[in-house]
């Protein structure tokens, strides 16, 4: 279920109570986000559209700990991010949320096996289950074979089906995801977003997606439109 | 442990690049080798100085000698255990490019006085026996490719004439930073053979009781002799050697200088190298951040990174400068402790890891401090 009125019953998994973010340009004040609410259940899949400069990135931004709201709160599992220390919010991050990125952003001297194995360095995890871990993610998102390859020998889909591989390696609450197929070809971006939409039907993971394309919108459960700092619902 | 893969490759991603500052590093840490070795090559003799010796001189000059009739009162002063004395020869052997110090030794007591210098029981006799004996250092022998039982002639340039040795010892140092390149022969034999000067010696060296008593000792040596025709100049060996060293400028302060600007220059080009080597890869630290790493991890990280370079073009640079050195001393002589010790290496590592740390500073401060949001502008 997800609702933007500001009257969920304080069960969400993620909750954005007058979301406001302003940035200074010059002596001028942009409001990027004004008073936004925001429910999300477990389990569901959001996709939020509109024009460029309409505030999606920023609102993903804030929902993901990378940046502070001017005005707001944000809660995720019972936790206030809002109110964290850097410190604590670069630890949540790392346990709660998957990233993944329109232009990928591996690293380009570390195999696929080595990238994907990147959030697991930040664990307690054994080298064996770190191994065992990466296998699996790999495994699902179908680069079981392509495991010590570099970025730079793999197709732009592989390329962010190890994106995705690391962002669901160490089973973060939730997925965000800018833009997955902003830079791909029509077929790579359907198995991207067949790939999300397992993740979200076969897993039960939660998954916020930022996007531009009506057809990766059309594969989400709920989508919202971002108008003028605040959300509408279609 | 986990992490080391994350230095290593990212220092692999340019090898040119890393292989070019690992290079300054080797060729400064090289120079660094060198220059210690000069350094202690000239603070030889004040490192090993006895503490418990004096130098007394002739006050005009070093090159004034004194009476060989000053040996009797000296030996007679309370305080002063043991006098023997020498004198510079400065002869020349085959060319005057082979230079190395001849002393005219008193027989008696300079083996007594200098314990540090080892010379076999068997031999020192051998020398004792032959009025043109001579000791060399091992060094010496081995420079010259001498041995026991050699004849050797040397030309006289203070006192002239051919003069020739017979080698009946050699001697070994005690500690590897004592002189091997001396070469001893009898102060009897040269005294019986020069046409001047004859009952005169270059100086004496005294052993004292206490050497917390050295500068009491000093003064009263030298009162003894106020108002004779040779009056004294008494030090400790130790500053003795240290006026030696001075008399050709102030070598550290030479050394210090020289190594300050390389180390200078190293710390500017290392932190350009590296703030370019963080910029090339702000998204990739920002990823980094956004996944969980802390500012403490991307700090420690870049920081790694530069001490990693430090240490392989340090460990390189320092090994080549021990190499060089084990080739011996390459000016003929005027350096005879031509040595890298640990202490050295130890302290040029140390110096080369403390340039990694500060060079990487900078731009490690600044990866930590990245806005993660302002790097990749989208997440």
């Amino acid at each position: 279920m997800v609702r933007i009125d500001g009257r969920g019953d304080g069960s969400s998994l993620i909750r954005a109570r007058g979301l406001g973010k302003t940035y200074q340009r010059g002596g001028e004040e942009i409001h990027v986000l004004q008073g936004l609410n925001l429910d999300v259940d477990a389990g569901d899949f959001v996709a939020f559209m509109g024009p460029s400069g309409s505030g999606k990135t920023t609102l993903l931004n804030l929902l993901g700990g990378l940046d502070v709201p001017s005005a707001g709160s944000v809660t995720v599992g019972g936790d206030e991010i809002t109110r964290m220390s850097t410190r604590k919010l670069t630890a949540w991050r790392a346990r709660h949320v998957g990233f993944v990125f329109q232009m990928y952003n591996l690293i380009p001297v570390l195999t696929a096996f080595q990238n994907v194995e990147l959030p697991l360095l930040l664990t307690r995890l054994s080298k064996t289950d770190r191994r065992r871990h990466v296998e699996t993610a790999l495994t699902v998102v179908g680069l079981g074979d392509r495991m010590h390859h570099y970025p730079r020998q793999l197709s732009g889909g592989q390329e962010q089906r190890v994106g995705i591989a690391r962002a669901i390696v160490a089973d973060p609450t939730f997925l965000l995801c800018d833009e997955p197929t902003g830079d791909l070809d029509r077929k790579s971006a359907d198995e991207v977003l067949e790939l999300v939409d397992r993740l979200v039907r076969d897993h039960g993971k939660t998954v916020l997606m930022v996007t531009h394309d009506p057809l990766a919108a059309a594969r989400a459960r709920v989508v919202l439109h971002l108008e003028k700092g605040v959300l509408v619902d279609t | 442990m986990k992490y080391l893969h994350l230095v290593l490759t990212n220092l692999l991603r340019k090898k040119t690049r890393t292989a070019l500052t690992a290079g300054s590093f080797a060729v400064a840490l090289f120079l660094f080798g060198i220059l210690a070795v000069v350094d202690s090559a000239f603070q030889q003799g004040v490192d090993v100085a006895g503490v418990d010796r004096l130098v007394v001189l002739n006050r005009v000059s070093i090159i004034q000698p004194l009476p060989l009739a000053y040996r009797e009162r000296l030996a007679r002063i309370p305080g002063v255990t043991q006098v023997t004395f020498a004198n510079w020869f400065g002869g020349v052997y085959q060319d005057e490019r082979n230079f190395f110090p001849q002393f005219a030794i008193d027989r008696e007591s300079y083996r007594q006085m200098f314990p540090e210098f080892v010379v076999p029981e068997n031999q020192w006799q051998a020398f004792l026996a032959d009025r043109e004996g001579a000791i060399v250092g091992e060094s010496l022998a081995e420079r010259f490719k001498w041995k026991v039982g050699d004849r050797v002639p040397i030309k006289g340039t203070i006192f002239p004439g051919n003069w020739e040795f017979n080698i009946r010892g050699i001697y070994r140092g005690q500690r590897v930073q004592d002189d091997t390149t001396q070469f001893w022969f009898r102060w009897d034999y040269l005294d019986e053979r020069k046409s001047f000067s004859k009952g005169l010696v270059g100086w004496y060296t005294v052993r004292i009781a206490n050497p917390d008593d050295a500068v009491r000792l000093v003064k009263t040596i030298d009162e003894q002799f106020t108002n004779s025709p040779a009056e004294t100049k008494t030090d400790t060996e130790k500053a003795f050697a240290a006026s030696f060293v001075k008399q050709m400028g102030n070598i550290q302060l030479l050394i210090m200088s020289i190594g300050s600007v390389v180390f200078f220059t190293l710390l500017l080009v290392t932190g350009n190298t590296m703030a370019i080597a963080v910029r090339e890869r702000t998204r990739e630290l920002a990823v980094l951040k956004a996944v969980g790493f802390s500012n403490g991890f991307v700090l420690a990280l870049v920081i790694a990174e530069t001490m990693v370079v430090a240490a392989i073009g340090g460990a390189i640079g320092l090994g080549l400068a021990k190499l060089f050195t084990l080739r011996g001393d390459p000016t003929g002589g005027l350096l005879p402790f031509f040595y890298l010790s640990p202490d050295a290496i130890a302290l040029g590592l140390t110096l080369a890891l403390a340039v990694g740390v500060l060079a990487g500073i900078l731009p490690a401060f600044a990866a930590s401090r990245l806005r993660v949001v302002d790097a990749l502008r989208r997440i």
